[in-house]
């Protein structure tokens, strides 16, 4: 029995907190968000060169060939300091490829990835916003050995810095009859970019599909049957989200905590009120027992287990409640300095923002408790 | 990561389920003989005082055999291990590690068999989250010391033989934790009064204790002069896990599940209701969550590391769910919510009404929800005290 991290997973830890606090404190995550890709390109590589980025990529193909577990560590790390990259986009990309593709599809995508030289990303919802197969409208037209893709994918992250998109698109009128097809960038027909955003740590835009011809050699396993990988991924997409949702919401707290040790109002540290107190140990709470439910369901992913989906499902749901509201609440107990532009608490809550409907909300996820439990 | 156990540990989990095959009594018929005769089981397997030093009569079980022995025994409804709850929870755990020879061999046997029960006497009508302010006086008079005062909350004072009692021996304003002492008080002595109070849900659990002149004889300190307040915080080594409260809470949620199934709302069986299931799976995951910080707290201490303030993150989710566990199982009713007991429309025989009254058991016995805020706030988050 051992609810924690191995030594080795300790130090990992470790290793990425020093590189963020050299590299990514939030004044320098500020100036990186400026630039036009959103990231610092020099970061991402120094990461890959790490192993970070190919963390969860099998070592035949560049990878470290880590489990999800060990990528919660980086990802409450980079979520604690608001770390802008595309490393959740790219790592669900690389697990399309990797659960679907043949070896030669791996062997074409993945070392690009593990190498952070190309940017992968998954590109499913529609305008309908929903996350079942229902929701997935944009039909391939056969051609060839291949199909034609026609349509619009909506809330694609990293849509504007991506190299390749994995799209999901219809193939029949079952209800399951789901496709996976990796489309580059560079391919005719496609175009994608980012879209103004409330979180600029997090990009997310448009992918538009205008005849673009992908080949048989562009498709992830059998064309139609693709749904319960696709559900698997959205699955490890809620998982990782909510990692990153450990991290953010334990700094959020952080900076709110130092700042009720430094304020005084009616002659006292604003800490020594128990209006003050009280909230932060609700925040507290809150985090601890996600984080719980997060790292359960990561290890849950990692061995295949039946419950994974509830484990994801309580875990995003979980998170996605409480994160905004810690948000909310740091903002309010900064006072007046907490609605500047300046004071850092708000970008919390814009990242709370963002991570709330990624992968569903709390709503998506306890109705899906419900159903999955027999309700 | 793993939650595999040692085969060691399930070998033991297989001789707690052989056990529990051959001996529980069944659900339906659990008369006082059924329990009486599986006390005596239990006491022979020594499960009675499992975590306790095998010198003292103990079980020496360590931490994941006392995890798997709960886990088991809630699992399988079983009836408690042992009669005698509150010398079982910390009397006897004081008495171990404070306790003379004397002391132990009077009282840790009659505390395992369950020969009578024990009470506890710290709270004071001026003292309660406060508790080391308390003020009720023992003087000492040649070997004996001389009390005066009351308490109050103390539970089952009315049906207990004896009582732990923390008194202030030291009236120096700057000894506000170091003059408080403790004594083992027998409760049919000259000068002690028990008033029961009857609670909101109209039952009578708890009580007044006054105390006028009585004499303590000096044996019956536990541990020496001014020692009280650490008395009461045991070191042994208890799993931390909560996992037999988790399976109770995780009892009360399927059954409740179940009324929202039977029970209609607008036409409608409650479960189907939106607002009730979302509230159904919600208390679902917190108990999840209580389930897994508890694990996280386990390894913590399987590492040999202290597990201290933050077992109060799972004392404020158990207060929330024992409140909101109480009205969801009164909503789903609708209009026989504030039925009781006797009525011919209340669901279950009234069970949940008497439910929905009685948390504050739970969620003030066990310090307030504020209280639990203010520990984690200055003894984790390193706010500044009060």
């Amino acid at each position: 029995m051992n609810f924690g991290f191995t030594e080795e997973q300790d130090l990992l830890r470790a290793e990425l907190r020093k590189f963020l606090d050299q590299n990514a404190s939030l004044e320098q995550v500020r100036k990186q968000v400026e630039s036009p890709e959103g990231f610092s390109r020099p970061l991402w590589t120094r990461m890959a060169e790490l192993g970070w980025v190919g963390l969860t990529i099998p070592e035949t193909y560049g990878g470290v060939g880590m489990d999800f577990v060990t990528l919660v560590v980086v990802l409450e790390e980079t979520g604690r300091t608001l770390f802008p990259s595309p490393l959740v986009s790219t790592v669900l990309a690389a697990k399309a490829i990797e659960k679907l593709g043949s070896a030669e599809q791996r062997q074409r995508w993945l070392p690009g990835l593990a190498d952070g030289s190309r940017i992968g990303t998954l590109a499913v919802l529609e305008a309908s916003d929903r996350l079942d197969p229902e929701g997935i409208e944009l039909r391939g037209q056969p051609q060839g050995d291949g199909f034609v893709l026609t349509g619009e994918k909506r809330f694609v992250s990293d849509a504007g810095k991506a190299d390749l998109f994995v799209v999901a698109f219809r193939t029949g009128d079952g209800a399951e009859d789901v496709g996976l097809a990796v489309v580059e960038r560079d391919t005719s027909g496609v175009s994608a970019d980012d879209q103004p955003s409330m979180d600029l740590t997090k990009r997310v835009g448009r992918l538009l599909l205008d005849g673009a011809a992908v080949d048989a050699g562009a498709i992830l396993g059998e064309p139609g049957v693709a749904w319960p990988t696709l559900a698997w991924l959205l699955d490890v997409g809620a998982a990782l989200v909510a990692a990153e949702m450990v991290g953010a919401g334990e700094g959020a707290l952080r900076i709110t905590t130092d700042f009720a040790k430094e304020r005084v109002q009616f002659d006292a540290l604003i800490g020594r009120f128990q209006g003050v107190k009280h909230p932060l140990a609700e925040m507290y709470v809150d985090i601890e027992s996600y984080k719980s439910l997060v790292y359960y369901a990561a290890w849950a992913l990692d061995q295949d287990s039946d419950d994974a989906p509830l484990a994801v499902s309580r875990a995003k749901a979980y998170a996605s409640e409480a994160l905004p509201r810690i948000g909310i609440d740091g903002v309010q107990l900064h006072g007046g300095v907490g609605y500047t532009w300046e004071y850092d608490i708000q970008l919390y809550l814009k990242r709370s923002k963002w991570a709330r409907p990624a992968f569903g909300d709390a709503d998506y996820h306890y109705e899906r408790l419900a159903a999955l439990g027999g309700l | 990561m793993d939650f595999e156990f040692t085969p060691e540990e399930e070998a033991f989990r297989g001789e707690v389920h052989k056990f529990l095959d051959e001996n529980l009594p069944a659900e339906g018929g659990r008369d006082p003989a059924s329990v009486a005769k599986w006390n005596k089981l239990v006491r022979e397997k020594r499960w009675v005082g499992f975590s306790w030093p095998v010198e003292v009569g103990g079980g020496g079980g360590d931490i994941m055999q006392q995890v798997v022995l709960k886990e088991e025994m809630a699992r399988r409804k079983a009836p408690p291990l042992g009669s005698c709850f509150m010398g079982l929870a910390w009397v006897g755990p004081a008495i171990i590690e404070y306790g003379t020879e004397e002391q132990k061999q009077k009282f840790i046997p009659d505390i395992l068999d369950g020969k009578y029960q024990w009470c506890t006497g710290y709270s004071e009508p001026d003292s309660g989250s406060d508790l080391a302010s308390l003020k009720c006086k023992a003087v000492r008079d040649g070997d004996h010391y001389v009390v005066n005062g009351q308490k109050i909350w103390t539970s089952i004072a009315m049906w207990s033989k004896w009582m732990i009692l923390l008194v202030r021996t030291s009236a120096n304003p700057d000894d506000k934790h170091d003059g408080i002492t403790c004594l083992l008080v027998e409760m049919d002595s000259d000068g002690l009064e028990v008033r029961p109070i009857k609670n909101m849900a109209g039952g009578a659990m708890f009580a007044e204790v006054f105390f006028n002149d009585l004499r303590v004889p000096v044996e019956n300190r536990l541990g020496d002069e001014g020692q009280g307040w650490r008395v009461t915080i045991s070191a042994l080594a208890h799993e931390r896990s909560g996992i037999a409260e988790i399976h109770g809470l995780l009892r009360s949620l399927e059954a409740i599940t179940e009324l929202a199934r039977t029970c209609r709302k607008n036409g409608k069986p409650a479960v189907e209701d939106p607002g009730i299931r979302r509230r159904l799976v919600k208390a679902g995951t917190r108990i999840e969550a209580m389930r897994l910080n508890g694990m996280r707290f386990l390894t913590k201490q399987l590492k040999g590391e202290k597990v201290g303030p933050e077992t109060s993150i799972n004392k404020l989710h158990r207060a929330a769910l024992e409140i909101e566990l109480g009205e969801l199982a009164l909503e789903i009713q609708g209009s026989a919510a504030p039925l009781m007991k006797g009525a011919a429309d209340v669901p279950d025989d009234g069970r949940w009404q008497t439910f929905a009254l009685s948390w504050p058991e739970v969620v003030i016995g066990g310090g307030t929800p504020n209280i639990q805020k203010n520990i984690i706030a200055e003894r984790i988050l390193g706010l500044p005290k009060d």
